[in-house]
């Protein structure tokens, strides 16, 4: 009987990460609606491309290498089937051993393949971050050898110092020695991909028209609110995904329980973000900017997922809250620097990615904010620089920025020969 | 003969209408057409930058009259499309030539 009990745990372990793993793929729908709506009309079609082949290359490359770098086991996930056991009943047996040497209250014990299946959909994450900084200039082919590079390694190696608990290079261990903690990735996923996205930005140079010679910031307003409001939507309901699926188990009472109460905690941050970010918008400019409300919702988001399961209701939300007032400063900050960033993805995972690692000893006892600040460190000084290089070695290859008078007709048409929109075109259909 | 255009906001169009068939015009012709006027546009902020929305958009009302009607004309436009707000329109007045109902060839004033 207890063994039938273990083998339910395992199942309803795996069912829950298939699941919460599934949602964290709707992610990447919610970061292609929301990054096509921010941009022009001429360049939706690219930035479409860009989001589904990036996901399409992150899967690819987190299993030939990524997972293996960052969890150890084999390249390719050789061994990944059946748990790396000799055959089902090896399996039962091994699964049966485990779950008996932890305990039912203990550590979960799951099929390595829905691990993986939890783990590849956020690296595709961190990776969907960097395509919204870049939107409307770079080029296509360089930002998937990019996609590559960051998946394969850059994000795998920080991953293993952090998750996996390797010590950094062997000179310190963010775990053991700072007490670092970072629950979901408000800085292993998304100050990690806000960083290269950074790294990316500052090589490519803004778009043509952002900033006039006399220092000027002009507008350059997205073409579809619904699909970016859409796509903010999507990316709220994923995040329970995200931050739920992290608490890894859910088949005993106290797990159960924690997953529940970070849903709670993760709907409260968006919910206190999105509201701070509008009041806040419309004070500072007299009218309510849509688009400042939606970063302030992914802001909410971000700024909880490093320790959504220890804070009370009122201060997830709070945490959400001022992830949400953070944006807006941020985003315009960013913009009088000379930074431009079409969507604000570096303000809403960058700026307050760091905000949210910082929040965790609030209400983490176990952490501090030295602790946090070394990690906070490590990861962005890691992804930034390595990043840096990567994108310097592409530009000197192939370039990664598209010739002026491209930008100008429109990446969809130069990048990819198609209109997002053809029959806006003419009545004898595109192309003509 | 005399032909009245005025630009006004679109959403007095009908107030206009209005007020034109109360003095007895019987036929007016409207365009939607955009613009600008001494105020140049007028700008908006998109996460925090300015931009200028150059070209807003307007209603023309042409109105061909007799020589008679134009004072009463004038007026009842001015008073039907007037806010008092940046941005109410203006009025122009051309002489016509000659006008034609095509079905009947009736011309002149008859025409009208």
């Amino acid at each position: 009987m207890e063994n039938n009990i273990f083998e339910l745990q395992y199942a309803i372990d795996t069912f829950y990460f298939l699941v919460m793993g599934a949602l964290v793929m709707w992610m990447a729908a919610g970061f292609a609606m929301l990054e096509a709506g921010l941009v022009r009309s001429k360049n939706t079609t690219e930035i479409l491309t860009k989001n589904i082949a990036l996901y399409a290359v992150a899967c690819i490359m987190y299993l030939v290498c990524g997972y293996a770098i960052m969890y150890g086991g084999d390249f390719l996930l050789t061994s990944i089937a059946l748990d790396g056991a000799e055959n089902a009943d090896a399996l039962t047996a091994s699964v049966l051993k485990e779950s008996a040497e932890a305990g039912f209250g203990g550590d979960s014990v799951y099929s390595d393949a829905s691990d993986f299946f939890f783990q590849v959909v956020f690296v595709a994450t961190a990776m969907s971050i960097v395509s919204g900084a870049v939107a409307e200039r770079m080029k296509l082919w360089s930002f998937l050898l990019f996609a590559v590079v960051m998946t394969g390694f850059i994000y795998p190696m920080e991953g293993n110092w952090t998750w996996g608990g390797a010590s950094v290079f062997g000179l310190y261990s963010l775990g053991d020695d700072f007490g670092f903690s970072d629950f979901a990735g408000s800085g292993i996923v998304h100050m990690a991909g806000a960083a290269a996205a950074l790294a990316g930005v500052l090589l490519l140079g803004p778009r043509k028209g952002k900033y006039t010679a006399d220092g000027r910031v002009n507008a350059i307003p997205g073409a579809n609110l619904p699909l970016a409001t859409l796509g903010t939507f999507i990316l709220w309901m994923g995040w329970f995904g995200f931050n739920g699926g992290s608490v890894l188990k859910l088949g005993d009472i106290a797990n159960a329980n924690s997953v529940a109460m970070v849903f709670l905690n993760t709907n409260a941050a968006a919910a206190g973000g999105l509201v701070t970010a509008l009041v806040i918008a419309r004070l500072l400019f007299g009218k309510a900017d849509l688009t400042m409300a939606l970063n302030g919702a992914l802001a909410g988001l971000v700024a909880i997922t490093a320790e959504p399961s220890t804070p009370s209701p009122l201060a997830a939300t709070l945490i959400g809250a001022f992830g949400g007032a953070l944006v807006v400063f941020a985003i315009l900050t960013i913009d009088k620097m000379k930074i431009d960033d079409p969507v604000g993805a570096i303000s809403v995972h960058g700026v307050v990615g760091f905000w949210g690692l910082m929040a965790v000893p609030l209400t983490n006892d176990g952490t501090s904010f030295v602790g946090q600040l070394v990690g906070a460190g490590t990861i962005f000084g890691w992804v930034f620089g390595v990043s840096f290089v990567v994108w310097l070695v592409i530009k000197a290859i192939m370039g990664i920025r598209v010739s002026e008078e491209e930008e100008y007709e429109g990446t969809d048409i130069g990048e990819c020969g198609l209109e997002a929109y053809p029959e806006f075109t003419g009545t004898r259909g595109s192309g003509r | 003969m005399k032909l009245v255009a005025a630009i006004i906001k679109p959403f007095k169009l009908d107030d206009v209408r209005e007020a034109l068939s109360d003095i007895g015009v019987t036929g007016i012709t409207v365009t939607e057409v955009k613009g600008f006027g001494r105020q140049k546009g007028h700008t908006e902020l998109y996460r925090g930058a300015e931009y200028v929305v150059d070209f807003l958009p307007k209603i023309k009302v042409e109105v061909a009259i007799d020589d008679g009607q134009l004072d009463s004309v004038i007026e009842a436009i001015s008073a039907a499309a007037k806010t008092g707000k940046i941005g109410d329109g203006k009025i122009f007045v051309y002489d016509v030539l000659q006008a034609i109902r095509i079905r009947t060839g009736e011309s002149g004033t008859e025409a009208l």
